[in-house]
């Protein structure tokens, strides 16, 4: 058995979770706020300290620009391919960036100072909350993770994700497709052979995975697939509408007022789920300057709307199962993931496309994570539940390089399963020439310019020798990750070449490794932060109770002597929790409490002689009474 | 006979050998391959070889993993599909089949030069037909004009091209009955003359470039009916 816990995580574009395997069942590890979903939100605090999930959600509508949510949508990509994303997320990017840049965010504001971010180091930011869920659970660290990625996910969106696992101090075992994950969670719990379609629509990706399972054995026969759709869309479609009619109706342009728009979005994203149970739902958004936005929509109107939007999945569909060479009849089992699914519309889709109902059994926002963390126990050597199994996925993109004509040669096509490998032979042009350049693309196009550039590599150190003398042969191979790794030797010297590459839109390992650092800083910086926010919680917690005190007739029995100290140490500790030395607060909460052990006790004496008088200590309107503070109970808020 | 994959005794993984695809499976160079063999065959080497079952091992045995298992998938998807074996085949008898691809078309289209490639001499006033009709559809599509008559006209010689495409599948399938018991006889010690192999050889050539050729112009038949 490991002793190292392997957690499964599952890095959504809206949530995220991180999962384990109990014993013979996957199980979600909750926050500390029992939320088993983490929002997959980022913002940093007045102190330009990092908040993450549900805590960072308010300061989407209240300071936005401190804010970002949906990273996953820029992960791997650069300036060139996010225009669209531009037009209707609020992502605001570095001004300088270049060509194959890895792309930089700014979040803050422009007065106290802005910080800029790649999209990895957002999402590590994410990952290192999760990984101190999973530590606080088990009351042990966590190092190792297995983290789930879209299939449809090009190689760089997948370099992306494995740098921010790093980047949060965690290694990343294994990259696991979303609807594998799926069905593996599917696949433990029903434990029966036949074909099986995942349906996997989330926030920002779609993804459609046909699998064979036999005798433990998850086998994708083929994939599809789009990264750029999912509920987020349908969100977008509504938002617009809503600037409309505020346009048009209300001569209100709200289109550059973030914290509106924010507003506006929080309304359409709670009417859009209410409408998955209700027939008709009715938008009620304050806008600034106190006009209100109100508007009905009926579950009708709202599927006439998305109808485009979801019909953008038919075509992925259509061509996995092309790809497969099967038709819908001989699918066995329907899976519905992410949480988009839960649209009644969406099922009816599913249904038309596949001939049969979906299955909804498992919970679509938690099954991925759950299936990540039956990988997570495979990975780690098994147990009595996964003995027998084993996930056998396949890339979901031809690789090929780019010829004379700039025409793509494929040589691994989409579908191959992984790992999986190709050679190919190269030469020089020209007499002594010591470098070759080879263009990797990724996509099903015949050109190369509309194929997705992967990386350009340059084979250095060729020894000289006459022109087409050189024999060298180049292996690319994909590995269980679906990440492409590249190898050349010159084969009549024997000579392994050197191969430099320029990852497209991706960070160097040295930029990795700066970045880990910096996390490891701050980490301890946010540890020394969370214990002065503990102590401060703990002396409000005090200073509420010696309010109430002072309001109980316990009170007036004190000495004048005593009710004087007693204020110099609530003094004392209002001062020290205004500043940042966590020892100092909590030696004046210490004192506090010694000083008003009498009051405490009086307190006590005065409720049960009030209970004897025939009153129950709810009926003498004690309050909550005096109670040693839990180290670990939260600030009460009036 | 097979390579050696892992160790019996203690199930580690072993260096990857460099055979060819066969051996790799342990079974002769002979074209009739029992497909189900083959599958089951694969799933036993992949419990044995996947990174994800050996990721508690050494890095050595890891990387040795990585290789083993990418070297089984790509045995195992050449030699299940017929025609992918049988060019793997008459590539490790070192035969290069002709360039009858995508990129040598489209390269011929922009450049205007008259692409190297064979037209089967049985299919030559049908070819220039159907392209004479692909063109003609082509500039339709264009405009906007497209001829359901000619449509249904295009489709139907593509259904012909591809009940000729598995007929000489089958054929194909014939030959390597033939090969096979060549190579039966050599392993039994009796010789086959290198005139004898390469004829065979020849003709599987010749049939893998037809079909070759009629995929190829189903292909484009599709893309411009898709279009």
């Amino acid at each position: 058995m490991a002793t190292d816990r392997i957690v499964g995580i599952d890095l959504g574009t809206t949530n995220s979770l991180v999962a384990f395997m109990q014993g013979e069942s996957p199980v979600v590890i909750p926050g500390d706020d029992g939320s088993n979903l983490v929002p997959s939100v980022v913002a940093l605090d007045e102190n330009d300290q990092p908040v993450i999930g549900n805590a960072a959600r308010k300061y989407l509508t209240e300071t936005p620009e401190r804010a970002v949510y949906s990273i996953k949508r820029l992960m791997g990509r650069g300036v060139d391919d996010i225009q669209e994303e531009l037009k209707f997320f609020p992502f605001r990017v570095a001004e300088d960036l270049q060509a194959g840049e890895v792309l930089r965010i700014k979040l803050g504001d422009k007065k106290l100072g802005e910080k800029t971010f790649t999209p990895p180091e957002i999402s590590a930011l994410i990952l290192r909350q999760l990984k101190r869920n999973a530590e606080r659970f088990f009351g042990a660290p966590v190092s190792k993770a297995v983290i789930t990625v879209p299939a449809y996910f090009n190689d760089a969106q997948r370099q992306a994700t494995k740098d921010a696992g790093r980047i949060a101090g965690l290694e990343v075992l294994r990259l696991v497709n979303e609807p594998t994950a799926a069905s593996l969670a599917y696949g433990l719990d029903k434990k029966q052979n036949g074909i099986v379609a995942v349906y996997d629509l989330g926030g920002g990706t779609f993804d459609i995975s046909i699998l064979k399972l036999h005798d433990g054995i998850f086998e994708v026969i083929a994939t599809n697939g789009d990264t750029h759709l999912g509920g987020d869309d349908i969100d977008n479609l509504l938002i617009t509408i809503a600037l409309d009619d505020t346009l048009g109706d209300l001569g209100l342009d709200l289109r550059h007022n973030a914290e509106a728009v924010q507003a506006i979005r929080n309304a359409v994203i709670e009417a859009k789920i209410a409408l998955s149970s209700q027939p008709s739902v009715k938008l009620d958004v304050n806008l600034p300057g106190g006009k209100r936005y109100l508007r009905e929509i009926t579950r009708a109107q709202f599927e006439q709307l998305i109808q485009p939007i979801i019909d953008r999945t038919i075509g992925p569909c259509k061509q996995a199962l092309k790809d497969a060479g099967l038709k819908p009849e001989q699918i066995d089992e329907v899976v519905l993931v992410g949480g988009s699914t839960r649209i009644p519309k969406v099922r009816a889709l599913v249904k038309e496309l596949f001939h049969r109902e979906p299955h909804t059994d498992l919970n679509p926002d938690e099954v991925v994570a759950l299936g990540a963390a039956v990988q997570a126990n495979i990975l780690g050597g098994g147990s009595e539940a996964t003995e027998n199994m084993l996930l056998l996925d396949v890339t979901p993109l031809s690789l090929g390089i780019e010829v004379a004509g700039g025409v793509t040669d494929k040589i691994i096509l989409r579908n191959s399963t992984i790992p999986a490998s190709a050679t190919q032979f190269y030469t020089t042009q020209l007499d002594g020439q010591a470098n070759v350049a080879i263009h990797v693309l990724q996509g099903e196009r015949e050109l190369a310019k509309d194929c997705r550039s992967l990386a350009r590599f340059d084979l250095k150190g060729i020894p000289p020798m006459a022109a087409g003398m050189a024999r060298i042969e180049v292996k690319f191979l994909i590995d269980a990750n679906g990440i492409l790794h590249v190898s050349a030797r010159e084969q009549r010297s024997g000579k392994e070449a050197e191969i430099q590459v320029q990852p497209s839109y991706g960070l160097t390992d040295e930029q990795v490794e700066g970045m880990i650092l910096d996390s490891f800083d701050s980490a301890e910086e946010d540890f020394r932060q969370r214990q002065v926010i503990e102590a401060r919680n703990e002396a409000d917690t005090i200073l509420a109770a010696l309010d109430k005190g002072k309001k109980s007739p316990a009170w007036g029995h004190l000495t004048t002597d005593e009710k004087k100290k007693i204020a110099k140490m609530e003094k004392a500790l209002i001062t020290v929790k205004a500043e940042d030395d966590c020892q100092a607060i909590r030696k004046a909460i210490d004192a506090l409490n010694q000083g008003t052990t009498r009051l405490a006790e009086l307190m006590m004496d005065s409720a049960v002689s009030t209970a004897l008088k025939g009153k129950t200590m709810d009926e003498a309107d004690m309050g909550e009474g005096p109670t040693a503070p839990h180290p670990m109970a939260k600030a009460e808020f009036e | 006979m097979r390579a050696v994959h892992f160790c019996e005794a203690c199930g580690k993984v072993q260096p990857p050998a460099p055979v060819d695809y066969f051996a790799f499976f342990g079974l002769p160079r002979k074209l009739d391959l029992d497909v189900a063999a083959l599958e089951k065959d694969f799933y036993e080497l992949s419990r044995k070889l996947h990174p994800d079952l050996n990721a508690q091992a050494g890095t050595q045995e890891q990387e040795w993993s990585l290789q083993q298992s990418s070297l089984l998938n790509d045995a195992h998807r050449t030699l299940k599909d017929p025609i992918k074996r049988t060019q793997y085949l008459l590539k490790l008898e070192g035969v290069e089949l002709e360039e009858q691809s995508k990129t040598a078309t489209e390269k011929a289209r922009s450049t205007g030069e008259i692409k190297k490639q064979i037209v089967p001499p049985e299919l030559l006033a049908e070819v220039f037909d159907l392209n004479m009709q692909l063109e003609e559809l082509r500039m339709q599509k264009k405009m906007g004009e497209d001829d359901p008559a000619l449509i249904e006209e295009i489709g139907n010689q593509k259904h012909d091209l591809e009940e000729k495409q598995e007929a000489l599948l089958h054929e194909l399938q014939g030959r390597w009955k033939v090969w096979d018991g060549m190579i039966q006889r050599e392993s039994n010690g009796q010789p086959v003359s290198d005139e004898e192999r390469r004829q065979e050889r020849d003709k599987m050539v010749d049939m893998l470039n037809r079909r070759n050729y009629i995929r190829n112009l189903v292909r484009d038949v599709n893309e411009v009916l898709e279009s």
